[in-house]
């Protein structure tokens, strides 16, 4: 499904990847930990195609297609989903316009029908009550005033209305009390885990892959991935810390 | 009914005006609107046609009494609406503004409150998105007189420039008398927020559409406090019209 073969990117002059090479399949969960620093983020953007990330070498195929050559918009329309560490407020524009507007999009760039706002109300409530958001909620501004595990069940209802291929949620975890925690989790799970789907979860902590249980887990220190095993080195790296590991 | 001599730009409440379309409107009759003691007044004043206009209302509002003023300066050349009104006691005062403008236009609203009797609160909230060459102003002042104690005035005054030849001049003004007063006033010149921008197309939503969503957005912010639902989407999709004209 997605092929990261040496990715090299700068941001602002600074190289941040140096060499990053992970390959995924359809049907799997991968879990990227690594210090701060490491390049976990810049990852997650390169990947979502943000302006000032600059890949210097290498390539990324996501379902045989240069996932580099696209625009960021693209990349979406074609099935990548980049969740976010700090999801972004917009004032005046509501989750449901906001996300009508985007579905809409994807769905003529892949040449389908736009959705009846009267279809598009039923998906939005059925995934917004997956995930304990309420229509009144979705009716509001797109995060303003939202608390942190607001944004983050307000990232689930999205990736449940868009349906994604594949996931990236950088740092996903990140501001969440259990059990927002657990209810977010349960999120990816139900959206996410199926043959055809695949995640890549970019995480600093031992505690969601408690939930969202991943296939493998990369360590990313200085720009590469270092170490990949399964589920227990999650366990190990908890245990005792990226120093060890990484060296 | 008085009528007074041509303006000139040596005048502050002129001073970023049009003043050879002024010539060309002079004389231009002030409308007055006595609001009784607790009624309220709502007026609604679309400036969106091809005409150059000027528009010059005084309200005085009894005590207890509410107005209500909702202004979208869009027209395709020279708009301008100012509007003065006089509180008496525990009156309200409300004024919801969009300038929306491309080309060469120039819009502007300039506003004189008076808080001349106790108690009495004002609210004033301006939104301004400028393209091309076009000019927004705003120039409001809130004026709390010696004996006007815990008077309530505040002015929210934000402008868009959407290219780099658009000029905003922002200028919320207090002049106040009493020392038991509550006066809030910020005005702010920016452009779009590319943090924006890139989560709008992380969803799927291409640049032009994006930008065009976040700036109705924007304008939106301006008619959001306006509680009667019909009147709210009715003047926003005026202002919605507006921004797609200078895109």
């Amino acid at each position: 499904m997605l092929r990261i073969d040496n990715l090299h990117a700068t941001v602002a002059g600074k190289a941040i990847l140096k060499g990053l090479s992970l390959p995924m399949n359809a049907g799997e969960v991968h879990a990227i930990m690594g210090p701060n620093g490491a390049g976990k983020s810049t990852l997650g953007y390169v990947l979502g195609g943000r302006p000032g990330y600059e890949v210097t070498a290498g390539s990324v195929t996501f379902e045989g297609r240069d996932l580099l050559a696209m625009a960021a918009d693209e990349r979406s329309a074609a099935g990548l989903f980049l969740g976010f560490q700090y999801p972004v407020e917009i004032p005046g524009v509501s989750n449901v316009q906001f996300l009508r507007t985007a579905l809409n999009a994807q769905r003529r760039a892949r040449g389908e029908a736009e959705l009846s706002a009267g279809d598009f109300l039923r998906l939005a409530k059925t995934q917004g009550e997956a995930l304990g958001v309420s229509m009144d909620m979705l009716k509001r501004e797109v995060n303003v005033g939202f608390s942190g595990g607001e944004k983050k069940r307000g990232e689930m209802v999205q990736m449940g209305i868009i349906a994604p291929r594949l996931a990236v949620l950088d740092e996903t975890d990140s501001g969440l009390d259990i059990d927002a925690l657990r209810v977010v989790a349960d999120g990816i799970n139900r959206i996410m885990r199926a043959p055809d789907k695949a995640v890549l979860l970019i995480t600093h902590y031992q505690r969601l892959l408690d939930l969202v249980v991943p296939d493998f887990v990369h360590v990313l220190a200085d720009g590469r991935i270092v170490r990949s095993g399964g589920p227990e080195l999650a366990l190990e790296l908890e245990r005792e810390g990226y120093g060890a590991i990484a060296a | 009914m008085s009528v007074r001599s041509l303006p000139s730009r040596k005048e502050e409440a002129w001073r970023y005006s049009d003043v050879e379309a002024t010539a060309r409107l002079w004389p231009v009759a002030a409308r007055f609107h006595q609001v009784g003691p607790g009624e309220t007044l709502v007026h609604e004043i679309v400036l969106d046609a091809d005409n150059d206009a000027i528009e010059d209302h005084e309200v005085a509002i009894g005590a207890g009494g509410r107005a209500d003023f909702r202004v979208l300066v869009a027209g395709s050349g020279f708009g301008r609406v100012f509007v003065k009104a006089r509180l008496a006691e525990a009156a309200h005062f409300e004024l919801a503004g969009a300038i929306v403008g491309g080309g060469r236009q120039i819009g502007e609203i300039i506003t004189r409150v008076g808080h001349e009797a106790p108690g009495g609160t004002s609210r004033q909230i301006v939104r301004a998105v400028l393209a091309g060459r076009a000019t927004g102003n705003y120039l409001g002042k809130v004026a709390v007189a010696r004996d006007a104690q815990r008077s309530d005035g505040s002015q929210s005054v934000k402008a868009m420039l959407v290219e780099s030849g658009a000029t905003a001049n922002l200028k919320p003004e207090l002049e106040i008398y009493a020392d038991d007063v509550k006066c809030a006033h910020g005005a702010s010149i920016g452009a779009l927020d590319a943090d924006a921008l890139f989560y709008l197309a992380s969803r799927g939503i291409g640049a032009a559409e994006a930008k065009a969503l976040l700036l109705r957005g924007f304008v939106a912010e301006a008619f959001a406090g306006i509680a009667d639902e019909a009147a709210r989407e009715r003047i926003g999709a005026l202002g919605d019209a507006a921004v797609a004209r200078i895109l």
